[in-house]
């Protein structure tokens, strides 16, 4: 089999997952879409030759700043749009809706993720068009040095205006 | 040459910008908005990542990782502004912002 039936299967499922996300009425399903949503474009990424970019993705995208969201929708009441209905257990008939459909569609990429290892030989046969990691770091370091300072300096914004709104006021200091 | 054409790297990319881009003007609650804007940030870094496949140019990818310390510095921020707003309106409603005067 070549790289496009695996490149549209996965894509199949990130469009999926995200129609879910964006027409979801629970804050917590919602994000187990986008969880898998992300893991879908980052098996996409793979097969467009970018494995150092899938790894980020993983790591960054459905590592960190999904547990950041998960983080924060706890402290909130998960509502919907219209209807303000608490996340409460909505009873055994729709248990399909919770849990399983996230599970199936992780499921379909795990199966796809065994697939890619056990039918690849040496790592290169799907990847034709590989631009590794070493080319991506030479030129990051190299004509983008620049780029890099100012995302760094856009990290700490983000940081200290992160902690600047949310923590609490101490009484007699204002915002 | 890649196996997978490029227009269909940026056929499926539109299509999740789009569905993100629903998501942003459609919802109220203020946390499907940021989960709609993450879908749209990513689509766009697959399309920067379909693009320097193409061509076989590293750029796409770095291109990527800034989009990426973008939504990361993004989320914080935003994630922070809603705790603000459960903490004064009770509520996570975009519409209850309106009354903002000044």
């Amino acid at each position: 089999m070549t790289v496009e039936v695996p490149f549209y299967f996965a894509a199949v499922i990130a469009i999926f997952a995200s129609l879910r996300v964006v027409t979801g009425s629970n804050a917590i399903h919602s994000l187990l879409y986008l969880v898998v949503s992300l893991l879908a474009v980052a098996v996409c990424f793979y097969f467009l030759g970018a494995p150092f970019a899938a790894g980020l993705e993983v790591i960054v995208y459905a590592g960190a700043i999904l547990v950041l969201f998960v983080f924060a929708a706890m402290m909130f009441d998960l509502q919907g749009d219209v209807d303000p209905v608490n996340f409460r257990q909505q009873g055994k008939s729709n248990w399909l809706s919770i849990w399983f459909g996230p599970c199936l569609l992780a499921t379909l990429l795990l199966v796809e993720l065994i697939y890619i290892i056990t039918s690849s030989d040496n790592g290169q046969k799907f990847a034709s068009n590989l631009v590794d990691a070493k080319a991506v770091g030479i030129l990051l370091y190299g004509p983008y040095l620049l780029a890099v300072e100012i995302a760094s300096f856009l990290l700490l914004a983000g940081l200290v205006g992160g902690y600047h709104f949310a923590k609490d006021d101490a009484p007699g200091d204002h915002l | 040459m890649s196996d997978i054409p490029l227009m269909h790297v940026f056929i499926l990319a539109g299509i999740l910008f789009v569905i993100g881009f629903i998501g942003v003007i459609s919802r109220r609650n203020t946390l499907y908005m940021l989960m709609s804007l993450e879908v749209m940030l990513n689509a766009v870094g697959l399309a920067f990542i379909g693009a320097g496949s193409a061509w076989q140019q590293a750029d796409g990818q770095i291109m990527f990782i800034l989009i990426l310390t973008l939504a990361a510095a993004e989320v914080a921020v935003g994630l922070a502004l809603l705790i603000r707003l459960q903490q004064q309106r009770q509520c996570l409603n975009i519409d209850a912002l309106d009354e903002m005067r000044g």
